[in-house]
C-alpha cells in the first residue's frame, strides 16, 4: 500500500495547529499625507491575523504614524476610516476583523467640509 | 504652488456649476513636484458624489469607498492624490471653520470655487499645514493654470 494513502489519525489536530499559527501578510495602503511618517512608502506589508494586529504592526514599524492614527486613549481617531479591501471595517468586526491572504487595508482620512458653520436652532422665535 | 492643467481647472469649476445650488466635490490627481517647496501638478480631477444629502447646499462629504477606487485607479496610472476641491454656492471662495475642522490631509490642497447665482467666479487654493490636528491651519496657495 502506498504510504501516502494511510490516513493520519492526527490529521485534524495537525490542521488545527496549522491554522492557529497561520499568519497572513496584508498590505496597508498609506495615504499621501501620512507617507512622510512611513519612510515615504505608499504601502507597508505587515504580518497579522486581524486589523488590530495589522495596525499595531504598522505603528511598530513606523512609530511616528501612531499619533496621526490613534488618539491619546489608544482608540482610532474618529476621522480615520479603515477599509479591508472595499469594506468599512466598522461594518465588519471592527479591529477584530480577521484577515486572509491577499487582503489590502486602506487608511482613508475623511474628506468633508462646507461653506458655513452649522447654525444652532434658536430657543425662541420672535414674531414682529 | 498648485499647477493645474487648464482642462482640469475648467472641469472642477464646471462641476460647481452643474451641482449648483449644492456643493460639488472631487479629488485632485497628479504628482508632487520634487522641488522641495511642496509644489503639485494636477493633471486630472475625479468628480465625486456629495453624500451629505441632509445639507448639500452647505456641506460636502466624499464616500471613502469612492476615494479608494479613485486612489486605486490613480496608482495604476502612476498618479497621487494631491488634494480635493469643492464649491461654495453663493459664498466666497474662502475656507470656512467647517472646512478646517474637517480637513485632515496634511500637505494637500483644498481648492474652493465660489458659485454665484449658478456661475463659477473665484477659485482659490489652500494648503493644509501643521504637524497634527492641534496646530493645523490653511495657508493660501497660488494657482498656476497651465
Amino acid at each position: 500500500m502506498d504510504r501516502l494513502c494511510v490516513p493520519d489519525p492526527n490529521f485534524q489536530l495537525h490542521l488545527l495547529a496549522y491554522h492557529s499559527i497561520l499568519i497572513y501578510m496584508p498590505k496597508i495602503q498609506i495615504p499621501s499625507p501620512l507617507r512622510q511618517y512611513s519612510g515615504k512608502q505608499s504601502s507597508v506589508d505587515v504580518t497579522a491575523k486581524t486589523v488590530a494586529e495589522a495596525l499595531a504592526g504598522l505603528v511598530a514599524q513606523h512609530p511616528d504614524l501612531k499619533r496621526h492614527l490613534f488618539a491619546d486613549d489608544g482608540k482610532l481617531r474618529a476621522f480615520v476610516n479603515v477599509y479591508v479591501n472595499d469594506e468599512d471595517m466598522r461594518y465588519l468586526q471592527k479591529e477584530a476583523t480577521a484577515l486572509k491572504d491577499g487582503d489590502t487595508i486602506s487608511i482613508v482620512p475623511s474628506i468633508a467640509g462646507g461653506c458655513e458653520p452649522q447654525r444652532s436652532k434658536l430657543p425662541f422665535t420672535t414674531h414682529l | 504652488m498648485l499647477k493645474i492643467k487648464q482642462i482640469a481647472y475648467a472641469a472642477l469649476r464646471q462641476h460647481g456649476e452643474q451641482t449648483y445650488p449644492h456643493e460639488c466635490c472631487g479629488v485632485l490627481l497628479g504628482h508632487f513636484d520634487d522641488d522641495g517647496a511642496n509644489s503639485k501638478t494636477v493633471t486630472r480631477v475625479a468628480k465625486c458624489g456629495n453624500t451629505r444629502a441632509d445639507s448639500p447646499h452647505n456641506r460636502y462629504h466624499i464616500d471613502p469607498k469612492e476615494l479608494i477606487e479613485i486612489q486605486r485607479e490613480a496608482r495604476d496610472r502612476g498618479e497621487d492624490i494631491l488634494g480635493f476641491y469643492h464649491s461654495h454656492p453663493d459664498h466666497p471662495a474662502q475656507w470656512s471653520p467647517t472646512d478646517l475642522a474637517e480637513a485632515h490631509w496634511f500637505g494637500c490642497s483644498y481648492v474652493i470655487t465660489s458659485v454665484e447665482q449658478g456661475k463659477p467666479t473665484a477659485t482659490n487654493s489652500f494648503e493644509l499645514t501643521g504637524s497634527d490636528e492641534s496646530d493645523k491651519k490653511f495657508i493660501d496657495e497660488n494657482i498656476d493654470v497651465d
